[in-house]
């Protein structure tokens, strides 16, 4: 059924692009993600195709490379520009590599926002943030502070040591640490967001400083490899796992105990949200401004700060007690 | 030329120890027998991998699909893990086996049938077995709590101290060393890459024996997709990314010539070894993430500088001896 639904999609896109000028009046928005295959992003998609059925003159091409690299997003921007979409949403691999591509789609008159990770503010007209980041920054370090009313070591395990909105919140979380007092955090290692990787640098933490308490892992990657780590080492209930994953993908390590809680905003909302600003600036029913409040549907309004960016909503906790309602969601 | 042969191995050994030393003087506990057990454990997949690679590179082909085949078998068995969670492990194991050696099988007939350059055979070929996961994941991720128990604590089971995931290395090196020394096949890996006309010669089917060496490499990698999702207990498109450039360095690295005709499995895993040492080590040695990659880096141009500067002498020292001869 996936699959029909998929080459139904595929088939519908080829059928818009063949049709071209001739249905001018459908706004096509194109979602481009860091890479397919992600779930998080699938998700997003949904949120977008979900915003399509509600604006009704909306046509959603979601695309993106294959691996997450920069290079590969400005092969998918070349490819929308020649498409002539009427706007991109984009959630980028770099701050400021994909900032030629999308300042020449900007002049071709293609609305362009980006989302999630952003971009340069020269290279887009507003930015979509999941949550605000000093909240995130906030939340994760909370979140292993919850369960150490003693204190103790932590570690961060992060993607990539370039990924823009990672190293946005481990710098938040920096500036709030001081409020959580006996919390530690001794490291910040990188995984890369490979499976691998993460789950090698994971085990070295435990080696490296035998007292850790916990490891707050903000990539969906690294925190299931980092789970399966300490379940391997059987430090489960002495490692506790936390950070930013889905619950499809952390249902099985939160009942197993090696991860308590951890958090996520919705990517369906997200998604959902960044295909209507979209259509809003392409339409001209809001202007990207300073200061601006453009409406984003069921999401209420999105305000935006003096560097054009809004914050969507607060990131939200999952635990035993709720994990198995959205396990099948996203 | 075994004599050559045997130092190049020991000059890797020395090598390995003395990393093994730098890596202790700043991290004492990484040489403790346990954690080296657990180095090794790590390894196991890519000395699997090295050792399909080294026949192939040995045959003067190389397979850059090995990761893409290993994503691809992990994520249909995992596949058909979760449609029918019963199935014994066997079972899967043999799914694997043959799934794998049929996406070796592709490569190994397009190079032998449509003679197309094995580098473009296995890139295309690579870039499909990462497109068919898609396809049929649909770009989902299987996670830990969709896939049996008994599926995932196969490869870390523990058998006289090790797990089975060692182990299956341990075989598979012992099973190539008797495929490489004793057997007509593995004498044919080496006349094919070592001087192709004289095989046809020798009454050897040149694109048959590298056809044989590509099914052996994609046997090992779809048994180590199995392996590889069951320990890390995911399975999602990007498993294994780049990995197979890892798997051409560690053969490169263990003195394994490009050009075909020279390598052993003793180089295999010594260069696989090095590797995973220092993907281990790195970790908890206390060095920035951005000088690691540097340092992956050098310790492959070293090996490779080494390997062009041993293969001029070798050249040398045959000409002598043959002027002895006369």
């Amino acid at each position: 059924m996936k699959f029909l639904n998929k080459l139904l999609a595929a088939t519908a896109v080829a059928a818009v692009c063949m049709a071209g000028p001739a249905q001018a009046e459908t706004k096509r928005i194109a979602l481009v993600v860091k890479a397919l295959g992600i779930g998080f992003f699938e998700a997003a998609a949904e949120g977008a195709k979900e915003a399509a059925a509600e604006l009704g003159d909306v046509e959603v091409i979601y695309t993106g490379p294959t691996d997450t690299t920069a290079e590969g997003q400005i092969e998918v921007i070349n490819a929308l520009i020649a498409q002539k979409v009427d706007a991109i949403a984009i959630s980028a691999n770099d701050t400021d590599a994909l900032v030629p591509a999308l300042k020449k789609a900007m002049q071709r008159g293609i609305t362009v926002i980006s989302w999630d990770s952003g971009v340069a503010a020269e290279g887009r007209q507003l930015h979509l943030n999941p949550s605000s980041n000093p909240l995130i920054g906030n939340m994760i370090i909370k979140l292993a502070a919850d369960h150490l009313p003693d204190g103790g070591d932590v570690a961060v395990l992060s993607a990539s040591a370039t990924a823009t909105n990672q190293n946005i919140w481990i710098e938040e979380m920096t500036k709030v640490q001081d409020n959580y007092p006996g919390i530690n955090v001794v490291a910040t290692v990188y995984g890369d967001d490979l499976a691998d990787k993460s789950y090698r640098e994971a085990q070295g933490l435990m080696q490296t400083y035998p007292d850790l308490k916990a490891i707050i892992a903000p990539t969906s990657v690294g925190i299931v490899a980092a789970a399966q780590a300490v379940s391997d080492a059987e430090k489960v209930g002495q490692v506790n796992v936390t950070g930013l994953g889905l619950p499809s993908e952390m249902a099985g390590h939160v009942h197993s105990g090696a991860s308590k809680s951890f958090a996520i905003w919705n990517p369906i909302d997200l998604g959902y949200s960044a295909t209507v600003l979209a259509y809003n600036l392409a339409t001209g029913v809001a202007e990207a401004k300073a200061g601006a409040e453009i409406p984003m549907g069921r999401m209420g309004t999105l305000t935006l700060d003096d560097n054009s960016e809004g914050a969507m909503a607060d990131p939200f906790v999952y635990d035993a007690s709720n994990v198995d309602d959205f396990k099948d969601i996203f | 030329m075994t004599g050559f042969l045997k130092s190049r191995e020991a000059i890797l050994a020395g090598a390995i120890l003395a990393l093994l030393i730098g890596v202790a003087s700043r991290f004492p506990a990484f040489v403790a027998p346990a954690n080296l057990a657990n180095v090794f454990n790590d390894t196991a997949p890519l000395i699997i991998l090295a050792l399909g690679q080294m026949v192939v590179i040995v045959t003067r082909c190389i397979d850059l699909s090995v990761a893409a085949n290993l994503a691809l078998t992990g994520m249909i068995v995992a596949m058909i893990n979760t449609a029918v969670p019963g199935l014994p492990i066997p079972l899967i194991l043999a799914i694997a086996l043959s799934l794998g050696a049929m996406m070796g099988l592709v490569n190994g007939l397009l190079v032998w049938k449509l003679d197309i350059p094995p580098i473009v055979v296995t890139l295309g070929t690579m870039t499909i077995y990462r497109g068919i996961i898609f396809v049929i994941s649909g770009g989902e991720w299987i996670n830990a709590h969709e896939m049996s128990d008994s599926f995932k604590a196969f490869p870390r089971a523990s058998f006289l101290g090790l797990p089975v995931l060692s182990w299956i290395a341990i075989v598979c090196v012992v099973a190539f060393l008797l495929l490489i020394s004793r057997t007509p096949l593995g004498r044919a890996f080496f006349a094919v890459g070592g001087n192709p006309h004289a095989a046809v010669y020798t009454g050897i089917d040149v694109g048959s024996t590298q056809c044989a060496a590509f099914v052996l490499s994609g046997m090992l990698a779809g048994l180590t997709g199995y392996l590889w999702v069951a320990r890390y207990a995911v399975a999602y498109v990007d498993i294994a990314g780049g990995f197979e450039l890892e798997v051409v360095a560690a053969c490169v690295i263990g003195g394994i010539s490009i050009a075909g005709g020279v390598g052993s499995v003793g180089g295999a895993l010594m260069g696989a070894l090095f590797l995973g040492i220092v993907k281990n080590a790195l970790p908890v040695i206390n060095i920035s993430p951005f000088w690691q990659l540097a340092i992956s880096g050098s310790a492959i141009i070293i090996a490779v500088a080494f390997n062009a500067a041993s293969s001029r002498t070798k050249g040398r020292v045959i000409l002598k001896k043959a002027e002895h001869a006369i």
